[in-house]
């Protein structure tokens, strides 16, 4: 396969980094998996129902809004892609339902899945719930207090929520354990990972079932301004699967500006930020090779985001490469201005963010845009989960 | 002929390699640990690098790591207490870790230091056969060290052989598909090892995993070259007063 920036090579590369770094415990699943995927997520009967179920049962595609009000602030034109308007929130249901459809077609009778801000957890839930099938999912001790209503939620559609106890009972330690599920569970479960991090082939499938986000983008904006290219698209990175969902049908357009915003918590230098690309360096996390946050002796650090979904000390190996290349521009934003951003979109345009979309919103205010610019942002998932955070910045 | 030879050619069976984590239970515990797991009849040491999330590992060995981490040891702090370690260990002794510290060492150089103080082998299980191929297996051949592949029970008959072209010193059988310090039943155990032995591997199988005690070391013996002993032997050290005295106890209660 020969290698662009939407897909990597046979072994998972993007550039220097990707691959699959494993114990031999997770070699059979992996390999099937990466001996599969291709052909699965292709096939017409496969297609048919993840479009069906996309677009009846999440309601795709989600509108294209041109935020006039917020536009005008930044004096260019800004469109949002309403991610948060999909069924349960986010963007995170889109590689839900296409791993799960997956997962079915390879005989798994067992899902499980890591989650952060629970959004993911959520989707996975939901989608096991349709289709009627065991879900486990992993969720830091400390993710599970700031993000309530996502596990009642999870519960609620009949999955089991398991703390992770371990390190900083963030999302990284909610992947390790889902991890160890896997390795202990090797003949029935297939694993939800949920962005585009872990061993190939889930970076390139994560981004593939998440492109639908650009897809729909290219002919929504034909449509608005006679253009299928905007020239900037921004969005938040976690792990960064909204981020290559949105970036995906315009990585090889290089008049299109990428722009990635990375949660720099309460300050890139503070000690407690979660900006991996600026505080990280080349090494192997959750199977892949990528950008992490780790010491000086390769010990990975606890990041800091007020965004659970943020709180990560990687980044997936395509947009390490997109940084590396200088093909993305990555930015980031703290804590405080996220929270702003986010109160700003609920005065202008009536729109309650998700913390995580509200770093893409604060990273407007570092690129310089005039009014010939067509940017188009990501708003990956709605804020409800967040009202506690939001209600205590309020008040304060 | 290396350490690790010598031992398999004086010994074909019932050869015990013990796990233990450097830097614990104290940060300079580590030698005096190794020195009596020697002393009380172990032929084989596995020396644990610990790592802030070692995937391959179950509870008992992370939480001997996360100790061993908050005592403060490093590769580089590993190195220097084992600058002398020659003089007073003769056994065999294989470094075990993850390659996200070894990368971030400096992966030559970890092997240059490593092959300077004395050590025989690697075990990187996350080190996977392509990179090894194409990059790393060069390195580790460069300074003289042994690398070890683990398989499981989920690994195919074409795979453990090409596994078992690559490694030299021993292949490290993971007794099932599981974390360190999973309980299953042996009964299948021994069916897999069977079906292992019956390949006629180039290297000796030492069989990890789940090995805790007397019985469970022999079962695993029986159709291999001998097994690995990692959570139970950490877990009998973890409120020790007296390393040398339970080592031995524990020890002796393996190879009654
Ligand atoms: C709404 C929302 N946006 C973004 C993210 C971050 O994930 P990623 O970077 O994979 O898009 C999350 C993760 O939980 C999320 O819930």
């Amino acid at each position: 396969m020969k290698q662009t920036f939407t897909s990597p090579d046979t072994k998972g590369y993007y550039g220097k980094f990707g691959g699959a770094y494993i114990p031999e415990m997770l070699h059979r699943n992996v390999e099937e998996l990466q001996s599969k995927y291709l052909e699965i997520m292709y096939e017409k009967g496969f297609r048919e129902e993840f479009n069906a179920l996309l677009k009846d049962y999440v309601g795709r595609p989600t509108p294209l809004f041109l935020a006039e009000r917020l536009s005008k602030q930044f004096n260019t034109n800004i469109y949002l892609k309403r991610e948060d308007l999909n069924h349960t929130g986010a963007h995170k249901i889109n590689n839900a339902i296409g791993q799960v459809l997956l997962a079915q077609r390879l005989g798994k009778k067992r899902i499980i899945a890591e989650t952060g801000a629970g959004q993911h957890g959520v989707a996975t839930a939901t989608v096991c719930a349709l289709k009627g099938i065991e879900c486990i999912v992993y969720m830091g001790v400390k993710d599970i207090e700031r993000q309530a209503p996502n596990v009642a939620r999870m519960k609620m559609l009949g999955a089991k929520v398991m703390p992770a106890t371990s390190g900083s009972q963030t999302l990284k330690d909610a992947t390790n354990e889902a991890i160890r599920d896997w390795i202990n569970n090797p003949t029935d479960t297939h694993y939800v990972i949920g962005s585009v991090v872990g061993p190939h082939p889930y970076p390139d499938m994560v981004a593939r079932f998440q492109s639908v986000i650009s897809e729909e983008t290219r002919w929504q904006l034909k449509e608005k301004t006679g253009s299928e290219l905007p020239t900037h698209v921004v969005a938040c990175v976690g792990g960064g699967s909204n981020a290559a969902g949105a970036f995906y049908h315009f990585l090889d357009e290089p008049q299109v500006q990428l722009v990635a915003v990375e949660a720099a918590g309460l300050g890139v230098n503070s000690g407690h930020s979660a900006a991996t690309t600026q505080l990280g360096t080349a090494g192997v996390l959750h199977g892949s090779k990528s950008i992490v946050m780790q010491t000086e002796d390769g010990q990975v650090v606890e990041p800091h985001s007020i965004s659970a979904g943020l709180d990560y000390p990687g980044i997936g190996p395509l947009h390490a490469h997109l940084f590396d290349s200088g093909r993305g521009k990555f930015l980031s934003a703290t804590d405080d201005e996220s929270v702003q951003a986010a109160f700003n979109l609920c005065k202008l345009e009536g729109i309650i963010p998700a913390l995580e979309s509200a770093h893409a919103l604060a990273g407007l205010n570092q690129l310089q845009l005039n009014e010939k610019n067509v940017v188009v942002l990501c708003l990956s998932g709605r804020g409800d989960k967040d009202l506690a955070t939001y209600m205590n910045r309020m008040d304060a | 002929m290396n350490r690790i030879e010598q031992v398999f050619k004086n010994k074909n069976s019932k050869v015990l390699n013990v796990y233990c984590t450097a830097g614990y239970p104290k940060l300079d515990s580590t030698l005096e640990v190794m020195q009596a797991l020697q002393e009380s009849g172990a032929d084989l040491i596995e020396l644990g690098m610990p790592y802030s999330d070692p995937l391959a590992d179950g509870p008992v060995i992370q939480h001997s790591g996360s100790i061993a981490l908050s005592n403060g040891m490093t590769i580089a702090t590993l190195f220097k207490q084992l600058k002398d370690f020659r003089k007073t260990v003769t056994v065999p002794v294989i470094l075990m870790g993850y390659m996200n510290p070894v990368m971030q060492y400096g992966f030559e150089k970890f092997c240059s230091d490593a092959a300077a103080v004395g050590i025989d082998g690697l075990i990187l299980p996350d080190l996977p056969q392509y990179e090894f191929e194409t990059e790393y297996g060069a390195i580790i051949k460069k300074y003289g060290l042994d690398f070890i592949f683990l398989v499981t029970p989920e690994t195919s008959e074409k795979r453990v052989k090409e596994l078992d072209a690559l490694s030299t010193g021993f292949l490290y059988a993971v007794s099932s598909s599981s974390t360190t310090g999973n309980d299953k039943d042996f009964g299948a155990v021994e069916t897999y090892l069977q079906r292992l032995k019956n390949l006629q591997l180039n290297n000796p199988v030492l069989v990890g995993f789940g090995i805790k005690d007397k019985q469970t070391f022999e079962s695993a013996s029986k159709h291999s070259n001998g097994a690995i002993i990692g959570s139970a032997f950490v877990k009998a050290l973890e409120n020790s007063s007296d390393i040398k005295a339970d080592t031995k106890k524990f020890i002796a209660n393996v190879l009654a």
